[in-house]
């Protein structure tokens, strides 16, 4: 068994976990956040992407004890109460999904892919961005378009309030 | 995934210890280790993870000579700038492996630990002349990769990072798989001051391997079309589903014009 503590949201989290829980388990299972996804366990379809100390990674492809010290953020770590994150209202606005399943992962993806492209981004760089995750419902085009309207809404909102927004 | 027993290393030397507990195995980034356990391809009993140990992570550039920790995760040397300018190809190469998940994870060391017939940087360091550390000698690429999956690594030994002169020239080419990512061909070559050296990932039936034809050609003219003409032998090829040892052999003289290019480019 491994004692874990890392820091969920914002919120404390400690557990005794077994050495071979992976992180996705431990935050659906253990913290009661399911809004993380398990799609393929096999590191492909990227329905389980959380940040782990500010870095899109894989939760299904990584130990909760390996995250143990580390600062995580969910899909439900992203809105401020009622107010949708940018990132989120472009989804809803652009309707950048069809069944849903594989949102909260484009949504982590995407947030990642802002950060880390402060100057703006064009089509065939969120094409290329979103190597990792994989909608079945084929709905790509919104989901791109979503993420291009988020990006130049959290641009013009400000490097200091998109900083602190993703 | 089955049960397993998780060690934090704080630093080399304690990795080394926890090392010889049961059937361990060193575990860096885990894109690769962790999916293999979870289909039972790998199966250790203890796992020691050394992507904490800071040691070990980071770029370094001193003049033309660079040296990259083992902990280095994939995003990390893609998007070093000074790597960029001293060796762009190798920046580009880390920029094109799996996704930006797996690049957030992903370590250098682990991949070249595990010697992967398919993955990027084995034929990278291969065609630098690279020299792998451990924590025990220092080995030269040459000598490291010795076929599928199989290193000269010895037991309880780490690999705690990789140096190498910057080339005048360099470039990598490689054609993906379109799930994986990993390569069906990919082509790094390399003009360095002791000459040309071409290294070719994800074809080869031992794995990573140089060709010494390519070489000789592109030692008189480091330019794609000094390549043409050069017909490479399918008895060496890998055969799979993805593509026939044939097709292999030709998309590695198409993937090194490329390499070429672009590092002429």
């Amino acid at each position: 068994m491994s004692d874990v503590s890392l820091t969920v949201n914002g919120r404390n989290v400690k557990a005794s976990v077994e050495d071979r829980t992976l992180l996705v388990h431990f935050l659906r299972e253990h913290v009661g956040l399911t809004g993380t996804h398990v799609g393929c366990d096999t590191s492909q379809c990227g329905a389980c992407i959380v940040h782990v100390d500010g870095k899109a990674v894989k939760s299904c492809t990584m130990l909760a004890a390996q995250a143990s010290g580390s600062t995580v953020v969910t899909i439900e770590g992203l809105a401020n109460g009622a107010e949708l994150h940018p990132v989120q209202a472009a989804f809803k606005e652009n309707h950048g999904l069809q069944c849903g399943f594989c949102t909260p992962g484009m949504i982590m993806s995407a947030t990642d892919m802002i950060r880390r492209y402060p100057e703006g981004l064009d089509e065939a760089t969120v094409r290329a961005e979103l190597e990792g995750n994989i909608c079945r419902c084929t709905g790509y085009h919104n989901i791109v378009k979503a993420i291009l309207a988020a990006s130049q809404a959290m641009s013009k909102a400000g490097k200091g309030k998109a900083k602190k927004a993703a | 995934m089955y049960s397993v027993n998780y060690h934090r290393a704080s630093s080399v030397a304690d990795a080394a210890k926890l090392l010889k507990s049961g059937d361990a195995k060193l575990l860096s980034g885990g894109m690769t280790l962790i999916p293999a356990m979870k289909t039972r391809l790998a199966a250790p009993s203890d796992l020691v993870d050394i992507s904490r140990i800071a040691a070990l992570a980071g770029v370094t550039v001193s003049g033309k000579t660079v040296t990259i920790g083992a902990a280095t995760t994939h995003h990390d040397v893609a998007t070093n700038a000074k790597l960029a300018k001293a060796c762009p190809a190798l920046t580009h190469l880390a920029s094109h492996i799996g996704d930006p998940q797996v690049r957030h994870k992903g370590t250098i060391g682990g991949s070249i630990a595990n010697n992967d017939p398919a993955a990027d940087y084995p034929a990278a360091m291969l065609a630098l002349d690279a020299t792998i550390i451990t924590n025990k000698r220092k080995v030269q690429a040459s000598k490291f990769f010795t076929g599928l999956f199989e290193t000269a690594l010895k037991d309880g030994e780490i690999v705690t990072g990789v140096s190498f002169t910057a080339p005048a020239k360099a470039g990598y080419a490689k054609f993906p798989n379109p799930a994986s990512r990993y390569a069906i061909a990919g082509v790094f070559a390399a003009k360095g001051k002791d000459g040309v050296r071409v290294a070719v990932t994800g074809a080869g039936e031992n794995g990573v391997f140089r060709s010494k034809e390519m070489e000789a050609a592109l030692a008189k003219k480091f330019e794609a079309p000094a390549l043409d003409g050069i017909k490479l032998s399918a008895s060496d090829m890998m055969g799979d589903l993805h593509a026939s040892p044939e097709y292999r052999a030709n998309l590695v003289a198409v993937m090194a014009k490329r390499a070429v290019a672009a590092a002429n480019g």
